[in-house]
């Protein structure tokens, strides 16, 4: 999973931690710096690119007809879809996605999912027959620690300046028509991770923290403060305390987020 | 499909299948089910139906993959093509990769994996029949097919979800509840070392809601707790008794 991390650096990350410190100077709550660049890619529907610290993720999103599923026949499809791709990572490896990158689309695609952002029911063209299929594709560009809210802010920005083709039905045929209309987003899920090193929460994990933490939570939350989607992660735990401890901090996290984003 | 009922829990919070709130579907445990694993269980939870079978300590396969200080746990999530109401295709899907992954890091936390290094212990999980809640069920299930190899734990890991279904938190839900409810929140605990090692949620619930939610999966697993103690138990006063004749 992880290139390897000197002993001593172990003990230098759990030691600053301990006393409410962090390698790149930050406070245990603190966020990175992040900026936030869209539509850079012409060609997709709709496009960001994030810089968290110095992890670099681009999301694209491609717009294209299809059919439903059999048993949702009145929404569109919105699919998530993970690459890590090789050249960002001296632990990335070509091939078929591993556990990682599914997990990393997955937790992205309930974050936006369970908050209903997309209004799946506006991407209908004719029920039961062509509907707009939403493909979100999450492109790591450099790995630097928490590509889970790197990639879930990315991909909700590139969906805010995703374009919708126009069309119009001629004798039962969808036509394409030019120009444009804006997908219908009703909110912006942000994901807060958050992990515990040597029994504190951290928020943001750096590259070098993630190879150190026990656990790693991460809490997606909806314009109103509700949380519409969680998932803890990698092989160790939380105490029942630090989880509700860990759900205050994502609350106040993606306010601020929330506030600096403009959202 | 059967059309969507008005309602999933009634005025008097009785839920469609006859549950209370804060009831849990009929448990069976039984250990020791499959004579070539080393250590196997399978459990009936309401209509869920999982056979977990434990292989290892062993040599690792691929070699390259095994840890100088440290016994290597996989883990293989895996729903029969008959096993749901559509015929699920046997190649594994993006879910089950991913369940995969949870399920492994729910259950190493309670493993001593530094008694075993440069060995592999393979946790097959096969879900004959599902009916809402089989993660929970097969980490419950897993973990008691760890300890009948013979494996040292730090606790068994029982695992149980809670949710929302119309305005209701309710203790874990089947597939009805989990497909048209709000919310669903798995949960895995050590319940003696007070460690939740698996936490996930989708649907839309408030902090107060999800901490209610948390507390009662987390009673919910303290229930199961006591099952799966006994289910060892029966295994090994059988055994006891055989050995003594």
């Amino acid at each position: 999973m992880s290139s390897l991390l000197t002993r001593v650096r172990q003990k230098q990350i759990g030691q600053l931690i301990d006393a409410g410190k962090r390698l790149d100077g930050r406070g245990l709550t603190d966020y990175r710096e992040f900026t936030i660049e869209e539509g850079l890619i012409e060609r997709a529907e709709g496009s960001a690119k994030i810089r968290l610290g110095k992890t670099e993720v681009l999301v694209g999103v491609k717009v294209e007809t299809g059919e439903p599923f059999p048993d949702t026949p009145n929404d569109g499809v919105l699919t998530v879809n993970a690459e890590l791709v090789p050249l960002a990572s001296p632990n990335f490896e070509p091939g078929p996605p591993d556990e990682n990158s599914v997990e990393l689309a997955r937790i992205v695609d309930r974050g936006i999912r369970e908050s209903k952002a997309v209004s799946s029911d506006k991407l209908v063209i004719e029920a039961g027959k062509k509907v707009f299929v939403v493909f979100v594709d999450i492109y790591v560009l450099n790995h630097d620690g928490n590509l889970i809210d790197a990639s879930a802010l990315a991909a909700v920005a590139a969906l805010t300046n995703t374009k919708m083709p126009n069309y119009e039905i001629e004798d039962g045929e969808v036509k394409i028509k030019t120009g444009f209309s804006p997908l219908p987003l009703k909110s912006h899920p942000i994901t807060v991770t958050i992990a515990r090193i040597n029994d504190k929460l951290v928020v943001d994990p750096g590259l070098e923290e993630e190879q150190v933490l026990d656990a790693r939570i991460s809490m997606a939350i909806k314009d109103d403060g509700n949380i519409c989607a969680i998932q803890k992660g990698c092989s160790g735990f939380f105490t029942p305390q630090q989880i509700l401890e860990a759900s205050k901090i994502a609350q106040e996290k993606a306010a601020e987020l929330r506030k600096k984003l403009d959202w | 499909m059967s059309e969507k009922p008005e309602k999933l829990i009634d005025k008097k919070g009785i839920r469609l299948d006859g549950r209370k709130a804060d009831e849990l579907r009929p448990i069976k445990l039984e250990v020791g089910v499959i004579p070539n694993a080393d250590g196997s269980a399978y459990v009936e939870h309401g209509k869920n139906k999982i056979l977990v079978g434990v292989y290892g300590p062993r040599e690792m396969h691929p070699k390259h993959l095994s840890q100088s200080d440290r016994m290597v746990l996989r883990c293989r999530y895996h729903m029969a093509p008959f096993s749901v109401q559509e015929r699920k295709s046997p190649a594994p899907s993006r879910r089950e990769v991913e369940l995969s992954k949870v399920i492994k890091e729910s259950l190493e936390p309670s493993v001593f994996t530094d008694l075993y290094p440069r060995s592999g212990i393979d946790v097959f999980i096969e879900v004959l029949q599902a009916d809402g809640g089989t993660r929970c069920a097969s980490i419950t299930a897993a973990s008691l097919a760890i300890a009948d190899a013979g494996i040292p734990l730090r606790d068994l890991v029982v695992a149980c979800a809670a949710g929302k279904i119309d305005d209701t938190v309710v203790l874990d839900l089947y597939d009805a509840e989990d497909k048209l409810g709000v919310a669903d929140v798995p949960v895995a605990l050590m319940p003696n070392l007070n460690a939740v090692t698996l936490l996930q949620m989708d649907g839309i619930l408030t902090p107060g809601e999800f901490e209610n939610a948390l507390n009662m999966a987390i009673e919910g697993c303290k229930k199961i707790y006591a099952m799966q103690k006994e289910a060892l138990r029966a295994k090994y006063m059988t055994v006891k008794e055989e050995a003594e004749e």
